[in-house]
């Protein structure tokens, strides 16, 4: 016999979810207009978790109304240690209601227990609170002596990480004081729908957060409504560059957080087995459902082969099973669509030449799976070194010199993210100078932090989240 | 092929071939590991701290731990009775229970040895005893070897030796070197255990270049602290030597063991250092030849964790012996 883990599975009766939910518009849940709805699954066992509304465009015109009212009611007037208030209390219902909400975002997006429980839950509360703390000091922001908010928000999100982006897009906007529409992804509506009890239980004026649960057409309508100031969105770079083209020339502001296909640069110095980590952190966290994937591992020539050695090793460590599971490190597959998406860029990789390799796992019989996956003899020029799988697949590529690594990892039309890994501080420096990316981590990957600003070059994006550059995208400057 | 680690090739060459003894060649083989990043590493230890082991894999965990326990009086006001009380402990941990295995060694200073040699005879249980100057190490190499030999004359099966920090921290590598070899030597068959004294290494960059030393030195095990200096053990530093001792038995095929000492207390701490060498070694590391805890008190605790997990209810603490 060996330490094999038996099965510690959270609960998944500390969360109540309802048979068919409505659209949160004024301040409570409403049947849509329209009667549209559509089911969520849980993608680690495609049994149905619920129905939502799915919202029409009349009801995109409500809930814009109800924003509208609120703003130009009770929020618009309220003073910011007042907004405060109702931020901090939150963020702390997040926290006292995250064991809810940790179960909820796992069966909904399918994400292990681990991460929804130590990282996803505690993030979004941490936004809130960070940015309660901006609601009443934004004359002292560096953005003149009396900041004006935009209006009405219309916020669309992910599902990678449903309810932390819920956090990133509402927090900031209501902490400059403006009123939000929200739509969450298609595939992972719960947890937006369970912020929005949350924000009935902390006695939100009604009309500040509207949430509309829907499809893409949702998405569409909301964005180009006349009566939204302001669009963030975060997802895939095509539909980041449709919502640029269907908002311009309107006067809204815009921004705009969209793919990535970043490099995990280690040197030959590297803190080798805390690097190995970082790898796995950087392509495997979330199943690789990450904008800001270490998605391209460059590693230097001389320690290419003894890397991809220790981290096969690694990877043989990884538990891939029952997201809901405290052992589980690689959960499910969030959708049909991305599997089959996934499955189709790892097979390029095979027919250009790469080298597949994963770890014997054995995956569940339903559901939606894919082993985690190691792609070497990888040329820069092949598919998967290029685009942006957003799965559990990571390709190697080597490079000789510093200005060779800086030179491939620039090489994208992205530009969110880089890992550099070496034992080197003038290296580091000299390689976060040249590199191209929003953000560059140094001996660590995938470190977030409220404080800290978050956003793209090029396709990725414009536009920060997070600390003081991110209030400017919810403010008139 | 097993993968060949990275910066111990050279090591494995020095390792067969003549090692050139000097602190220079020393400093160029042990400076030239790979850098630990001590965020990181204290990230990954806090990580598999949160292992859950439940149901048949925590009772496994904790009879596993019993069998690991080097039991362990180092105290001056310590008698040839509480020795002998000791001894009996670490044969027979439960006296309701004859299921529990016995302990791995019983470990104390080298006067006590004939005592705890007589009382366990060749029941299994190994007698350890700390040796050369424990636990600072400052004495001279002759003293710590008379030191060793009168606690193998006693009858010891094991030594735990210290390393000279002194030594380390000042960069004399091959002073270290030279006392591990020469005490590996007075062992003849006797098990050795290498005190590194992580305490009082300062940076986990320092914990790797000590295993390292006490490996090439011939150490059978390398062990986290004596327990008189704070902290002792930590899941970094454990993290660390576990990685220290699987890449160097890639290098050279020789399995290396790891000791963790001083302030394990809780069956919970014990499961996360099994956590950490199942996941950063690897599954040949969780046997007793491989992987020891030197602890006191933490064997009630075990013994406690036990029998609730057998029975679903918790004993009190008198129905477990003291020592």
């Amino acid at each position: 016999m060996t330490l094999e883990y038996a099965p510690a599975p959270e609960s998944r009766d500390v969360v109540r979810i309802e048979g068919s939910y409505g659209l949160f518009i004024g301040g409570e849940f409403v049947p849509p207009l329209s009667g549209g709805s559509l089911r969520t699954v849980n993608p680690a066992t495609e049994e149905t978790l619920a129905e939502v509304s799915a919202a029409g465009p009349d009801d995109v015109a409500r809930a814009v109304a109800a924003a509208r009212a609120a703003y130009e009611g009770p929020w618009g007037r309220m003073r910011g240690g007042e907004r405060a208030k109702f931020l901090f209390r939150i963020a702390r219902l997040l926290q006292e209601r995250s064991r809810e909400l940790a179960v909820l975002e796992s069966l909904d997006n399918g994400k292990p227990i681990r991460e929804s429980r130590d990282v996803d839950v505690p993030l979004a509360a941490a936004h809130f609170f960070y940015h309660a703390g901006w609601a009443d000091k934004l004359e002292h922001a560096g953005f003149g002596p009396s900041p004006r908010p935009l209006g009405v928000a219309a916020q669309v999100i992910p599902w990678n990480f449903p309810l932390l982006m819920a956090a990133w897009k509402l927090a900031p906007a209501l902490a400059a004081g403006n009123t939000c529409v929200l739509k969450p992804a298609e595939t992972t509506p719960l947890t937006a729908l369970l912020l929005a009890e949350v924000c009935q239980q902390a006695d939100l004026p009604p009309g500040v957060v509207n949430i509309l649960t829907g499809a893409g057409d949702t998405g569409a309508a909301l964005v180009s409504h006349p009566g939204v100031d302001k669009v963030a969105f975060t997802g895939s770079t095509d539909v980041g560059k449709e919502i640029q083209r269907a908002v311009s020339g309107s006067g809204k502001r815009l921004s705009l957080e969209l793919g990535g296909k970043a490099a995990n640069i280690v040197f030959e110095d590297a803190p080798i087995d805390q690097a190995v980590e970082g790898i796995v952190d950087g392509i495997f966290f979330n199943q690789g459902h990450v904008c800001c994937a270490g998605s391209r591992l460059l590693a230097q020539e001389s320690i290419v082969d003894p890397l991809v050695e220790r981290l096969r090793r690694r990877l043989a460590t990884l538990r891939l099973g029952d997201p809901l599971d405290k052992n589980t490190d690689i959960g499910a597959i969030n959708s049909r669509v991305q599997l089959d998406k996934i499955r189709h860029l790892a097979d390029s990789g095979d027919e250009e030449g790469a080298v597949r390799w994963s770890p014997p796992v054995t995956l569940p019989e339903r559901g939606y799976w894919f082993p985690p996956t190691v792609f070497t003899n990888v040329s820069q020029s092949h598919r998967i070194a290029r685009e942006e799988i957003f799965g559990p697949v990571l390709t190697v590529l080597s490079f000789r010199t510093p200005a060779e690594a800086v030179a491939k990892a620039n090489n994208t039309p992205y530009g969110l993210s880089a890992g550099i890994w070496t034992e080197k501080g003038s290296r580091i420096l000299w390689m976060a100078e040249q590199l191209e990316a929003g953000v560059v981590w140094a001996n660590t990957y995938n470190r977030f932090d409220p404080a800290s600003p978050f956003g793209g070059y090029q396709e990725s994006g414009f536009g920060r989240e997070g600390g003081r550059h991110g209030l400017a995208a919810y403010l008139d400057v | 092929m097993p993968p060949q680690p990275l910066g111990t090739a050279r090591a494995a060459r020095a390792f067969f071939g003549d090692l050139a003894t000097s602190d220079t060649a020393l400093r160029q083989l042990l400076h030239g590991l790979p850098g630990v990043d001590q965020a990181g590493a204290e990230a990954r230890a806090a990580f598999l701290a949160t292992r859950s082991v439940k149901k048949d894999s925590k009772l496994f965990a904790l009879e596993l731990a019993i069998a690991m326990i080097d039991l362990t009086t180092l105290e001056g006001a310590d008698t040839p009775g509480k020795v002998a009380a000791l001894c009996a402990k670490a044969l027979r941990p439960d006296p309701a229970d004859g299921d529990v295995p016995h302990v791995a060694a019983v470990c104390l200073y080298p006067d006590l040895v004939a005592v705890a040699r007589r009382e366990i005879g060749d029941k299994g249980v190994a007698v350890a005893a700390v040796a050369t100057a424990f636990p600072s190490g400052r004495a001279t190499l002759s003293v710590k070897l008379a030191d060793v030999r009168q606690a193998l004359d006693a009858g010891a099966d094991e030594i735990d030796m210290v390393i000279d920090r002194g030594a380390f921290l000042s960069g004399c590598y091959g002073q270290v070197y030279e006392e591990v070899r020469a005490v590996r030597e007075a062992c003849g068959e006797a098990v050795l255990k290498v005190i590194l004294e992580t305490g009082e290494l300062a940076t986990l960059d320092n914990v790797a270049r000590a295993a390292w030393l006490a490996m090439l030195g011939g150490a059978d095990f390398i062990k986290t602290s004596t327990g008189k200096v704070s902290p002792a053990s930590t899941a970094p530093v454990a993290l660390v030597m576990l990685s220290a001792v699987r890449d160097f038995a890639d290098a050279t095929g020789r399995r290396v063991g790891v000791k963790v000492a001083g302030g394990i207390r809780t069956a919970k701490d014990a499961i996360r250092y099994l956590v950490l060498a199942y996941e950063t070694a690897g599954e040949e590391w969780l046997h007793p030849s491989a992987f020891r805890i030197g602890a006191s008190s933490l064997l009630n605790d075990l013994l406690m964790q036990r029998a609730k997990q057998l029975s679903g209810a918790y004993q009190g603490p008198d129905y477990f012996t003291v020592d």
